[in-house]
């Protein structure tokens, strides 16, 4: 798959630039980025004194000493593989996988874990995977109740119920 | 003896066994390592008194670190990091039909290292802790920032990476209320970010669902060789050969170990590289070398055993496994550091104990049962893996019943890919979450202490030698960077 490639193709300008990043040039900038964020939310918290320092104290060293290292390894990633020769191929389905659980975790307490379980596995298997309906609907039912049974029933652990009891 | 009489009872024998079984298992399943495995398993241990409790989650630790050889030789999947190093050799030896021995020597050098690195323990551990009765704030800060000047130098791949990785752990560990003023910090409104990320969610999202999210539509199962008790028996020339590379891993393994960071997966790749530098014959490392397995199999088991003596002589963890074992005790108000040994004897000797007696629970299981094992190698990697992300959201949320924590797990989970994607090493940001709080209060006392004079960190010699320490180390870890010379670590390798 063409993952963040296909993206940007359609501007020249922007691929000529992308392809003379490196890739640690890229990650390192990315990690300076977030430093500065984090930089700028702490001013909310007061810094105190050298002798009673406040609780904005480390945080802000912690965001400089983040920031340099962040630029360090922005200047020596001048040898590392270029950025646009990263590969993604495994992007799309990863972020399918991420998206497929974000709404599993949306409906954890809404429907309850057995429900839930049957469904992100029916989802994974028949979907992403393209696994026949038979074999997965025993591996969703089997898993899913299983697995209650041995954590919430067994151990003890609450575990999520469904408005209707299941 | 009372250690022995602690871990000799029925219902501490049963956990013990239960760890090591759950940990094999767990450890044989690829993106499922050993901090997923405890993780699962830690809600169990609420109900639990802490010495069963720890027994419990020390044999998944410790099991995972056996069942994650069998996959590498087998398969050439590294069931558990650690296991890396084993691929090469290992799966070298199963293709010339040497998978028998090798899962053999794999065993016993883990036993043998096993054992010798609970003897370390033993002997260690008290020293330590009365040592660190010695300490006060300006020697904690200065321990905790020597640990990660040691990780970044122990690291394998960039220090510059390493360290900002340890930046990015301790700015995770700012999140929640700072506990000399009251604030409240980086919450974003969410009321449950109060209490700080929690190690599970995102040590899970970091090592298990970026695992698997990488692993994403990748190649099928292979067949796998089962093989039988009678072909497990090395040669007595297999024997010879193995028995230096087992005791050389044991004993750099839990030096190793005991240093913060990846400190398994690093010895064996120590190991390793050390094996092949001594060999006569280092032409025949990667064509199925016993010594290419034997060494590291040793290494990464010792290197488990030597993480204990921080984690329990100083209440400092150096993986993020250790974090989540602490987290478990302290919820039982037991707190491990110099007094643990003095007022908690028993669950300090019992838990040594434990892990000799989980050290033959498994040598029994891994070499009879290995046949039986593998079969759990035949499920097809994508029925295996939403399973495993089945059991990542469950282990996730039933430590705290939050969602909120769930939602961490998947929001570190892509991070971690992405990190992964560019190069970075996760175990530093795992590891300065856990640090954070704790280097925190101590810098701030330090400071407190000094009315503000950084020079307390050098009047006190302990502190001062440790930053000594860390500074030498920082600067050895500069030179190939500056100078563009090959440092210890490619000589190695």
């Amino acid at each position: 798959m063409t993952g963040d490639r296909g993206s940007i193709t359609g501007t020249p300008g922007v691929e000529h630039k992308r392809g003379r990043l490196k890739s640690d040039q890229f990650s390192g900038l990315l990690l300076l980025a977030l430093a500065l964020y984090v930089g700028w939310q702490n001013r909310a918290y007061p810094i105190g004194t050298l002798s009673e320092p406040g609780p904005g104290y480390l945080p802000l060293l912690l965001v400089i000493f983040l920031g340099a290292m962040g630029l360090l390894v922005a200047l020596w990633g001048a040898r590392s593989a270029p950025l646009a020769a990263m590969k993604w191929t495994e992007a799309t389905r990863a972020v399918i996988i991420l998206g497929a659980c974000g709404a599993a975790t949306l409906g954890l307490e809404r429907i309850g874990y057995r429900l839930t379980v049957i469904a992100l596995l029916v989802f994974l298997l028949i979907v992403v995977e393209r696994r026949r309906p038979l074999p997965v609907a025993l591996v969703a039912f089997g898993f899913s109740l299983g697995s209650f049974y041995v954590v919430g029933d067994l151990l003890h652990v609450p575990l999520p119920r469904s408005p209707w009891g299941f | 003896m009372l250690g022995f009489s602690v871990a000799l009872q029925p219902s501490i024998l049963v956990y013990a066994f239960v760890g090591c079984l759950v940990g094999t298992l767990v450890g044989m399943m690829p993106g499922l390592g050993p901090l997923a495995g405890i993780s699962l398993l830690l809600p169990a241990t609420f109900g639990l008194n802490p010495i069963i409790a720890v027994v419990l989650l020390a044999g998944v630790y410790y099991g995972a670190m056996y069942g994650g050889s069998t996959t590498s030789i087998l398969l050439r999947i590294p069931g558990e990091a650690a296991s890396v190093m084993t691929c090469v050799d290992g799966y070298a030896m199963t293709q010339n039909g040497r998978a028998g021995p090798a899962l053999a020597i794999a065993a016993i050098g883990s036993f043998i290292a096993g054992t010798l690195g609970v003897v370390g323990l033993m002997l260690l551990a008290p020293t330590l802790a009365e040592f660190a009765l010695r300490f006060g704030p300006p020697e904690y800060t200065a321990l905790l920032l020597m640990g990660l000047f040691i990780l970044a130098y122990m690291s394998g791949g960039s220090m510059l990476k390493t360290l900002a990785m340890a930046g990015l752990g301790l700015i995770l560990g700012m999140i929640g209320i700072d506990v000399m003023s009251g604030y409240t910090r980086f919450n974003f409104g969410v009321i449950e970010l109060g209490d700080g990320v929690g190690i599970v969610p995102v040590a899970v999202g970091l090592f298990g669902v970026s695992e698997i999210l990488l692993a994403a539509g990748g190649p099928a199962a292979q067949k796998v060789q089962q093989p039988k008790l009678r072909d497990l028996i090395p040669s007595r020339e297999e024997f010879r050969l193995s028995v230096g590379p087992i005791a050389r891993g044991s004993l750099l393994g839990f030096l190793i170990g005991i240093i913060p960071g990846s400190a398994h997966i690093i010895s064996s790749f120590v190991s390793y590289g050390l094996e092949r530098r001594l060999s006569r014959h280092p032409e025949r490392f990667g064509k199925g070398a016993i010594e290419g397995v034997a060494g590291p199999e040793s290494a990464n088991n010792a290197a488990a055993s030597g993480a204990f003596v921080p984690m329990l002589a100083l209440g400092i963890p150096t993986s993020p496994v250790t974090a989540v074992m602490i987290a478990a005790i302290m919820v039982h108000g037991v707190l491990p550091g110099p007094m643990l040994i003095q007022q908690q004897p028993e669950l300090f000797w019992g838990f040594v104990a434990s892990m000799y007696v989980g050290n033959v629970v498994l040598l029994i299981l891994n070499l009879p049962m290995v046949g039986l094992f593998v079969n759990l190698l035949r499920i097809p990697y994508s029925y295996l893996y939403p399973c495993i992300l089945c059991f990542c959201i469950l282990g996730t949320y039933s430590v705290a019943n939050s969602l909120v924590d769930v939602w961490i797990l998947l929001v570190m989970g892509g991070i971690g890919y992405v990190l992964r994607k560019f190069g970075y090493d996760l175990a530093p940001v795992a590891l300065g979450l856990v640090l954070a709080p704790m280097l925190e209060l101590s810098l701030r006392q330090s400071l407190a202490m000094s009315a503000g004079d950084y020079g307390i960190f050098v009047q006190r010699p302990i502190a001062a030698v440790m930053f000594a320490l860390g500074a030498v180390l920082l600067l050895l870890a500069l030179k190939p960077l500056v100078f563009k010379g090959k440092d210890w670590r490619e000589q190695l390798m």
